[in-house]
């Protein structure tokens, strides 16, 4: 345990002493804000639906350039080997890196908690799809976080590694619309991989095992995956 | 205490270590010596879990790197050469964290980073970020995170290059320092540093063991041919060259240049063992030349490590 704690704290760390931490989160702010709350008055409606629907795609570009730098910045200035050389398990550098990163991705979302606050003073607000699109966000903010990791163990440029990330995100967010170019007999399969529709269900407040199973899935299979490539590089 | 097994290492196909074999005792201080590009740096990383051998095993008391790489990581300090610590981490925040993730409680963690920081002369230099240090006092910071855990043995890669003679004097300092508790192993291309630190010194080339002695019985290897240097003034180099090879002992006589028109240095091949200044002193005395310079060439590591490691 002692290891882990240690490994998130100082990943936490380097999150907020360099100006990037404040810069992506003041970029998402901006751009979930003005994309929800210009046409929030036209539909006269006191929800949050319009901000969930944004989100896995400001995910798919924010999330990546959160998680790049975890092992490239590490391979690349060869502080690695002084990590791997300490007593600590491969699993705990890997989790202790992603679980900084949602961290991190749970400080992006709290300030959007004020915005509920303020539509509850606007109108008679459903908390039920509000919980449950936070609940949503947080899962969708961990998968795209372990995916990120998972790009930055590919490689020791952490442009490369945002590119990747945000591009696997992105199909992912993308998939369940790009359906109608395949064959019926995929449609099934090929839907469950979507993660805009089981973040969709969460955030509607529908609490569906099948859709949490699909993110820890994501999550799971993104750090394995991210695990054996590094152990592959040695 | 170290056992390695015929070890070697493969990078896609290219041999980088090459089956060796040694063993380290308790409280050595041993220096892994080559040319670049040898398989010192793999070998190390290796040793210290850092890499998977291809083959081989390495065992750190009877633990094998195999089965328990994390019980021998918490018995080694590593150092990897140019000391790559975070940047952008204070010095103090970086020994912390270290201590953290060695599992060190609180007390212990705070006595530990004092203690280190006094032993590496880095007290001034504790909230300064890693980044903007020197590179010896990088170095510092690196031998202090090394130690941290109280290891049994430190594992050392080039601690001394690229840094300033003071600089290396200092490093030194603290490795001979430490080196009364611990036991050493550290890389080095610099044989002045393996003359200087090490007990023992294992030559390697083309990831290959060519030599393995302690330095002392290294330097008085025998093989090699001795080789006395003399000069002379007023002698004519035909005359002086064949009244010196009747010397008892002498090989070969040769002539290395003239410094001036008066004076005739050469260079004389002795047998193995032989030590024929005397022998020579009193043939130079029988005849109006005088002496001004006569000296036996003394095996050092270097021109070893030359014979060694010379590519055929």
């Amino acid at each position: 345990m002692g290891p882990l704690v240690a490994i998130i704290g100082k990943e936490i760390k380097d999150y907020f002493v360099s100006p990037i931490a404040y810069i992506v989160i003041a970029v998402f702010l901006m751009v979930t804000g003005w994309l929800f709350f210009t046409t929030f008055f036209l539909f006269n409606q006191a929800d949050m639906r319009n901000f969930f629907n944004l989100l896995p795609m400001t995910f798919s570009f924010v999330i990546p350039a959160v998680t790049m730098r975890l092992f490239s910045e590490e391979r690349a200035a060869g502080s690695l080997e002084v990590l791997l050389t300490l007593p600590v398990r491969f699993s705990d550098v890997v989790m202790g890196k992603f679980l900084s990163a949602v961290l991190f991705v749970a400080a992006l979302l709290l300030p959007t908690v004020t915005y509920p606050i303020v539509i509850a003073f606007l109108g008679d607000l459903d908390w039920g799809p509000v919980m449950g699109g936070f609940a949503g966000a947080l899962l969708l903010g961990a998968a795209f976080s372990a995916i990120g990791l998972f790009a930055s163990a590919l490689t020791t440029n952490q442009v490369i590694a945002f590119i990747l990330g945000a591009l696997i995100c992105f199909c992912l967010t993308v998939l369940d619309k790009m359906l109608f170019f395949l064959p019926d007999s995929w449609l099934g399969a090929v839907a469950y991989l979507a993660a805009d529709p089981h973040f969709g269900n969460i955030a509607k407040g529908v609490i569906d095992s099948r859709d949490i199973l699909y993110f820890f899935s994501v999550m799971f299979i993104a750090l394995y995956a991210a695990t054996l490539v590094m152990q592959d590089q040695k | 205490m170290i056992e390695v097994e015929n070890l070697s290492k493969y990078y896609d196909g290219f041999c980088a270590v090459d089956r060796i074999d040694f063993s380290i005792q308790k409280g050595e201080i041993v220096g892994l010596l080559g040319p670049n590009g040898a398989g010192k740096t793999t070998t190390l990383r290796m040793l210290t879990g850092y890499l998977p051998p291809t083959s081989g095993n390495i065992k750190v008391n009877h633990l094998s790197i195999l089965t328990d790489a994390i019980e021998i990581k918490r018995l080694m300090g590593y150092l990897p050469e140019s000391a790559p610590l975070y940047r952008n981490m204070l010095v103090l925040d970086y020994l912390e964290y270290v201590a953290r993730v060695r599992g060190l409680d609180e007390k212990r963690r705070l006595h530990r980073i004092q203690e280190l920081s006094e032993v590496c002369g880095i007290q001034e230099i504790m909230h300064f970020a890693i980044g903007e240090l020197s590179r010896g006092l990088k170095q510092r910071v690196g031998l202090a995170h090394a130690m941290l855990g109280d290891p049994e043995i430190l594992v050392l890669d080039e601690p001394t290059s690229g840094l300033d003679p003071n600089q290396i004097v200092e490093i030194r300092d603290i490795i001979r320092r430490a080196s009364r508790e611990k036991t050493i192993i550290l890389s080095t291309h610099i044989l002045s540093e393996a003359e200087a630190t090490c007990d023992r010194v294992i030559i390697i080339h083309r990831g290959k063991i060519v030599a393995d002695d302690d330095t002392q019985a290294l330097q008085e290897i025998s093989g090699l041919d001795q080789v006395v240097l003399l000069s002379l003034r007023h002698a004519r180099a035909d005359a002086a060259i064949s009244r010196l090879k009747a010397v008892e002992g002498i090989l070969d006589v040769q002539e290395v240049g003239r410094p001036d028109t008066e004076t005739l240095s050469l260079s004389l091949r002795c047998r193995e063992g032989s030590d024929p200044r005397e022998d020579l002193y009193q043939a130079i005395k029988a005849t109006d030349w005088s002496l001004i310079e006569l000296h036996q060439q003394t095996q050092n590591l270097e021109t070893i490590f030359r014979e060694l490691t010379r590519e055929d």
